[in-house]
C-alpha cells in the first residue's frame, strides 16, 4: 500500500531524471563523449532557478536561463576539449570542478537554497505529484519533438554523423570541433533544465544536489534503450525509451527504499545498476556467444559483394 | 588543377623515430587526370594524400587546389574540393545513419549547412536513380543502417558520395585493398565509370602493377617522399609491369623490394 502511495510521486521524480537522462543520451549516445560535466551542470541548473525566482524573477524565466547557463558549462567543457586538447572525459571532470566553486557563488555561499512553493507560481512541486507529473511530461514532450525536428536538419544530421564518424565527418567538410560543443551545449543545456525542475520540485536547490548524476543517467538510458530498441530502433522512441527508463529507475528506487534499505547505499546501488548493464552484452558477447558466421544482409547481388567471400 | 610545390614532411622530429616521409615532393596534374600511385610501403603514398587533405600541415611547401592555396586550410574546409575514399572500409561513411542521411551529408559537402530538412523533396529520388547505377541492388535499401552493409557495399557507397557533389580531386587512398578480388575488381568498375562520367581529376593509390597500369592516363611512382617515375599518354598504355620495375631501378637505384607490390605481379 505503501508503495502505491508513493508511485506518483516516483513518477514525477522519475520523468525529470528522464529529462536529465535525454541530455545525457546526447553527449553519450550521439556525440559519443561521456561527459561529466553533467554532475555539475545539473546543479548549476537548480542554483540559478532558486537564486531568481528568490529574487522575484519570473519562474519561465529562471528556467530558461538556468537552461542557457547549462549552454554554456557545455561550451566551457567543449572548449576544454576541442580548443585545448584536453581528452574529453578530463574535460568534463575540470568543469565539474570548477562549477562546484561557481555554484557555491551563485547560492551565495550557502549551501542550501529554499524555493517557497506558496510564495511562487511553481512550475512543479512534490505537493501536487499528477499536476507534477503532466508539467514534467509536457516539457518533454516539447523537448522530444524540438530535439527530434532538430536532429533532422541539415546542421542535426552532421551532429550525428561527427559521434558516428568523425574521419567521414571531417572528409564531409564538417566542422568536428564546433560540433562538439554545439552538442554538448545542447546536452547540458537540457541537463540544467531538468536540474531547475527538480530544484522546484524538491523546493530547494543544494550544493550536493546532481552528485552522481551521470549514474543515475546512464542507469535511465541503459534500462530505457535495453526496450524501446527492440520495439523500433529510431530516434524518438530512443527519447521516449529513455525518459521510461527514468521512471522504471524511480519505482524501483521507491520499492527498494520502502524495503527498508538505508538512503545511504542507494548511490551504490545506482553504480552497480549502471555496471551490470554495461557488463552485460560484454559478458555474453565473451562467454556465452557461440561461434557462427555472421549472415550477410540480403542483396539481390551478394555474390559480387558478400564480405566474408575472400577465396573468390 | 594541383600543384604541389616542394613539400616536406617528417614525423616525430628530433626523437630517434624521426621519420621523412615527404622529402621535396613535387607535382602538378592537370584538369581531368587520372593518376595512378605506386610505390613500396613508407613510400610516402598515403602521405601525400593525407598532406592533400590537410589532415596534418606539411613542415615545408605549399600545395594549390585550382589555384587556392590551401597549404594551411583546415581539413574540414578544403572538403568542399575534394572527394575521399580511404583504405579502410569503415572509414569513409557513418555507420549508425542510414545510406540517404550518408548520401545528404555528402551532398552538402560545398555548402553551408543550414537549419532546413537534412533530406529534402526529391532528393531520395535522385540518390535510388543514383545507387541503381551501382549495380549492387541498394537503391532499395535507401533507409537501411550503412552498418549492416558489406565493405564493398560500403565502399561503394563512399565512391558515391565522394562523387555526388562533383569534388574539383578525387583522393582514392588504396580503396579496395581491404576487399577481396572478386569485390575489389567490382569497385575499381564503379570508380572508372564515375572518373569517366564526371570527368573528375583522380589520384588513386594502389599496390597493384596491372591496376596502376590498366588505369588512368598517367602513373606515378614514389620512393622515399619522392616521385621517381612519371609515365603518361601513349608510353604509359604500352608499359608492361617489368618496365616498370626497370624504370624504378634506373630512378631509386635499387631494385623493388616491396612485398605487397611484388605480390601483386
Amino acid at each position: 500500500m505503501a508503495f502505491l502511495y508513493a508511485m506518483p510521486g516516483a513518477v514525477a521524480e522519475g520523468l525529470i531524471w528522464g529529462l536529465m537522462a535525454i541530455g545525457v543520451y546526447i553527449s553519450y549516445k550521439i556525440l559519443d563523449i561521456a561527459d561529466l560535466t553533467v554532475d555539475g551542470s545539473i546543479c548549476t541548473g537548480g542554483c540559478v532557478c532558486a537564486v531568481m525566482i528568490g529574487s522575484g524573477a519570473p519562474v519561465w524565466l529562471s528556467v530558461a536561463v538556468a537552461f542557457l547557463a547549462g549552454m554554456l558549462t557545455g561550451v566551457v567543457t567543449g572548449l576544454f576539449h576541442t580548443a585545448l586538447g584536453i581528452p574529453s572525459i578530463l574535460a568534463g571532470i575540470l568543469t565539474q570542478l570548477i562549477l562546484y566553486s561557481v555554484n557555491l557563488a551563485i547560492l551565495g555561499g550557502k549551501s542550501l537554497i529554499a524555493i517557497d512553493p506558496r510564495a511562487n507560481q511553481l512550475i512543479l512541486h512534490m505537493s501536487d505529484n499528477p499536476m507534477a507529473i503532466v508539467a514534467a511530461g509536457l516539457i518533454i514532450v516539447c523537448t522530444i519533438i524540438g530535439l527530434w525536428l532538430f536532429f533532422y536538419t541539415e546542421v542535426g544530421l552532421t551532429l550525428k554523423s561527427t559521434g558516428d564518424n568523425p574521419d567521414m565527418s571531417r572528409a564531409q567538410g564538417i566542422n568536428v570541433k564546433l560540433n562538439k560543443v554545439v552538442g554538448l551545449a545542447i546536452a547540458n543545456g537540457i541537463v540544467a533544465l531538468a536540474g531547475a525542475l527538480l530544484a522546484q520540485y524538491k523546493g530547494s536547490a543544494n550544493i550536493n544536489d546532481g552528485r552522481g548524476a551521470i549514474v543515475i543517467a546512464l542507469a535511465a538510458i541503459f534500462i530505457g534503450l535495453s526496450v524501446s530498441l527492440k520495439i523500433k530502433p529510431n530516434f524518438v522512441v530512443s527519447l521516449i525509451g529513455v525518459v521510461g527508463g527514468g521512471v522504471v529507475y524511480y519505482i524501483i528506487y521507491t520499492f527498494v527504499i520502502l524495503l527498508g534499505l538505508k538512503t545511504d547505499y542507494l548511490k551504490m546501488l545506482s553504480a552497480i545498476i549502471v555496471a551490470l548493464f554495461l557488463a552485460v552484452p560484454y559478458l555474453k558477447g565473451e562467454y556465452f556467444q557461440k561461434k557462427k558466421v555472421m549472415p550477410m544482409p540480403s542483396s539481390p547481388e551478394p555474390d559480387h559483394l558478400g564480405g566474408g567471400d575472400t577465396n573468390a | 588543377m594541383l600543384k604541389i610545390t616542394n613539400l616536406h614532411k617528417t614525423f616525430n622530429p628530433g626523437t630517434v623515430n624521426a621519420k621523412t616521409a615527404l622529402s621535396g615532393l613535387n607535382l602538378t596534374l592537370e584538369d581531368g587526370d587520372f593518376v595512378t600511385v605506386i610505390g613500396g610501403n613508407g613510400a610516402g603514398k598515403s602521405t601525400m594524400l593525407n598532406a592533400i587533405a590537410g589532415v596534418w600541415k606539411p613542415d615545408y611547401g605549399t600545395i594549390e587546389i585550382d589555384g587556392v592555396d590551401v597549404t594551411n586550410m583546415p581539413e574540414h574546409k578544403r572538403a568542399k574540393f575534394l572527394g575521399r575514399v580511404f583504405q579502410d572500409p569503415m572509414k569513409g561513411t557513418a555507420p549508425d545513419m542510414e545510406i540517404a542521411e550518408n548520401l545528404s551529408i555528402a551532398a552538402r559537402r560545398a555548402t553551408k549547412r543550414k537549419l532546413v530538412w537534412g533530406i529534402r523533396k526529391g532528393e531520395r529520388d535522385r540518390y535510388k536513380e543514383l545507387l541503381s547505377t551501382l549495380e549492387l541492388g541498394l537503391e532499395s535499401r535507401l533507409s537501411c543502417k550503412v552498418g549492416l552493409l558489406s565493405g564493398g557495399q560500403r565502399q561503394a557507397v563512399t565512391l558515391l558520395m565522394a562523387t555526388l557533389s562533383k569534388p574539383k580531386l578525387l583522393l582514392l587512398d588504396e580503396h579496395t585493398a581491404a576487399l577481396d578480388p572478386k569485390t575489389a575488381a567490382k569497385v575499381l568498375e564503379i570508380t572508372d565509370k564515375l572518373v569517366t562520367e564526371n570527368k573528375l581529376t583522380t589520384l588513386m593509390i594502389t599496390h597493384n602493377m596491372h591496376d596502376a597500369i590498366a588505369h588512368g592516363n598517367r602513373l606515378i611512382m614514389m620512393h622515399e617522399g619522392r616521385i621517381v617515375v612519371d609515365v603518361s599518354g601513349e608510353e604509359k598504355k604500352k608499359l608492361t609491369i617489368s618496365q616498370l620495375l626497370g624504370l624504378f631501378e634506373q630512378a631509386s637505384g635499387m631494385a623493388m623490394a616491396d612485398d605487397k607490390v611484388m605480390l601483386s605481379k
